[in-house]
């Protein structure tokens, strides 16, 4: 066993920006003398090399394969046969829905240690550990992997910093064995909801989730988000429910509040795919009445109270 | 016809809480048992598959745990499942999502169904990755997050939509039988009548040995598991500066908050 393998992940010609954060996740795992590997799975695998040509890899794998987009049956065997050939101590993927699609299949067909969702990696003793949440992410878990050989960790993404000077690694190919897919994948859909509202471009965000208990509150916070000149989006929970368009979720599986500055989060309690769209925001005002709501872990300023009444009082302001 | 649906009793904890005295999980005293959000919805998919169909298409629900978890399958009972299925040892404890896996797949072998539903992830643990290495263990077709499903039993293939990061959506075409991961949002879960609690009573929740899954002791438990939990503990939390008074200064507060906001963007 030895050296890291990072399986870099990419989506309609354009690596992801988590591949690049999984480098400096290897680097601390890296030992003394040991190499990091990026492989690339594609239909032309070649054009993303340039990209992938960061300080801390010292090769990268491209790996020609028959789907033009992910597909579990051939990136499980793919990845499977450059394991078997190269034993790594360890392999990184990104905590995302393609690796949802295959890594466990993948680790539990060849028996390598495995966690996912994991947002800390280090040594102790020389021996890996990863640590996670637990419980809803009011606890951390550290766990290790004993008796496992190689060990294969998805990680979260937004925690590790992507290395910023580009480097010339050594470009190899891997030659993977031919695999069966039992999937056929057929067109991409945007998501768009007949709402012509731009959360990407949003400076001041209001945001509701489950709190607000029922579809008939949504109006008076529309009409709080104009008094107060804000856009007004939600959690998953609204908008799975229907009482706003998907095109107004910020999450992970929604929008990314990418130009946000203020965001003002009502009822939210602050689930991690909910984080993941906004917890980078400079300031953030939480508005909930369980004190001990997720939300307050990232939030700069918190309101501990009822969310109707601070929205009714904050309406008689504007 | 027949679908399998893998639920799980999660665990949230209580407001105050205590880490168990070996340190590595939370006291079970602390423990508020339900089941996964995520299952609610696979297990809706299912039933809602059925209704759809005039030929008959039984449901039947499979988890792995002690007696407590009997309470999530009679609710999974009530909401529509013909008869549940639950796998114990105690040689089970300390099992990762793997070797969860390994028991159900062990389960679907015997029981045969034409399509499994399992939900993207658990609540508590968030792995991500039962429902997949379940698959892998019975050598079927897989797909993860899964948004949307057209799929008739016994149909030798099924369209879904996974949802993608970001807003996208992605249309696959998968053979079956398969194991399909479910995604919130994919239908709008009913409730349970009374009626259907009152019938959900006599309905059949058929316990298994690992003997009768043909499963032993290393299949589970540490030694089944790709991972080990080492230690748990209470993270230090950013915190958000708190902004006291009564909800007239609380507002007024955040008043002054936005208009700053407004003031330095001008």
């Amino acid at each position: 066993m030895s050296g890291v393998l990072i399986i870099a992940e990419q989506r309609r010609g354009e690596l992801r920006p988590v591949s690049l954060e999984l480098v400096s996740a290897a680097q601390v795992l890296r030992r003394a003398g040991e190499e990091i590997a990026v492989a690339v799975l594609s239909a032309a695998p070649e054009t993303f090399v340039e990209a992938l040509s960061v300080a801390g890899v010292d090769e990268i794998v491209t790996i020609k394969v028959p789907a033009p987009e992910f597909d579990p049956d051939i990136f499980e065997s793919a990845v499977g046969a450059l394991i078997a050939g190269r034993s790594p101590d360890v392999v990184l993927v990104a905590h995302s829905v393609d690796s949802f699609g295959y890594a466990a299949a993948l680790a539990a067909r060849l028996g390598l240690g495995f966690a996912t969702d994991v947002f800390k990696v280090e040594r102790i003793d020389g021996e890996l550990v990863a640590t996670r949440g637990g419980y809803g992410q009011k606890v951390n878990v550290e766990v290790d992997f004993p008796k496992r050989g190689t060990v294969l960790l998805a990680l979260r993404a937004n925690v590790f910093k992507p290395p910023e000077r580009a480097a010339s690694p050594r470009v190899t190919a891997f030659d993977a064995p031919p695999a069966a897919s039992r999937s056929a994948g057929r067109e991409f859909i945007e998501l768009s909801a007949g709402d012509d509202v731009d959360m990407a471009a949003a400076e001041f965000i209001l945001t509701i989730g489950r709190g607000i208990g029922e579809e008939a509150k949504v109006p008076q916070f529309r009409e709080l988000a104009d008094a107060i000149g804000a856009t007004l989006g939600c959690s998953r929970p609204i908008a799975d429910a229907g009482w706003l368009p998907k095109s107004r979720q910020v999450g992970q599986s929604g929008k990314t509040a990418s130009a946000c500055k203020l965001y003002i989060a009502m009822g939210v309690s602050g689930a991690i795919q909910h984080l993941a769209g906004m917890k980078h925001v400079s300031t953030i005002v939480a508005v909930n009445t369980d004190a001990e709501a997720s939300i307050f872990g990232v939030a700069k300023y918190g309101i501990v109270g009822d969310v109707f009444e601070i929205a009714d009082e904050l309406r008689r302001l504007f | 016809m027949k679908i399998l649906v893998a639920v799980k009793q999660v665990a949230a904890l209580d407001e105050d809480f205590a880490i168990r005295g070996d340190g590595r999980d939370v006291d079970p005293d602390f423990l508020i048992r339900d089941l996964n959000e995520w299952d609610d919805f696979s297990l809706e998919e299912a039933v809602k598959i059925k209704e759809g169909r005039s030929e008959p298409v039984e449901v039947v629900v499979v988890s792995v745990g002690s007696d407590e978890v009997d309470e999530s399958l009679r609710k999974c009972l009530a909401k529509g499942a013909d008869r549940a299925i639950r796998v114990w040892d105690s040689g089970v404890e300390g099992s990762d999502s793997i070797a969860i896996a390994r028991v159900l797949a062990a389960v679907a072998r015997r029981e045969a169904p034409q399509m499994l539903f399992a939900g993207v992830q658990s609540s508590d643990q968030s792995f991500a990755s039962t429902g997949i290495a379940t698959a892998s263990f019975l050598g079927w077709p897989h797909a993860a997050v899964v948004s949307s499903l057209t799929y008739s039993p016994g149909a030798q293939s099924a369209v879904f939509r996974r949802e993608l990061e970001g807003g996208l959506l992605h249309e696959v075409e998968i053979q079956c039988p398969a194991v399909l991961t479910i995604q919130l949002g994919i239908n709008t879960p009913r409730y349970a009548s009374l009626r259907s609690i009152k019938q959900a009573a006599a309905k059949p929740i058929e316990v298994l040995s690992l003997a009768d899954v043909s499963l032993g002791a290393a299949d589970v438990g540490e030694a089944g598991s790709l991972s080990r939990v080492r230690r748990m503990y209470v993270p230090d939390k950013g915190r958000a500066q708190l902004i006291a008074g009564d909800a007239a200064r609380q507002a007024a507060r955040l008043a002054e908050i936005i208009r700053e906001f407004k003031g330095a963007g001008a």
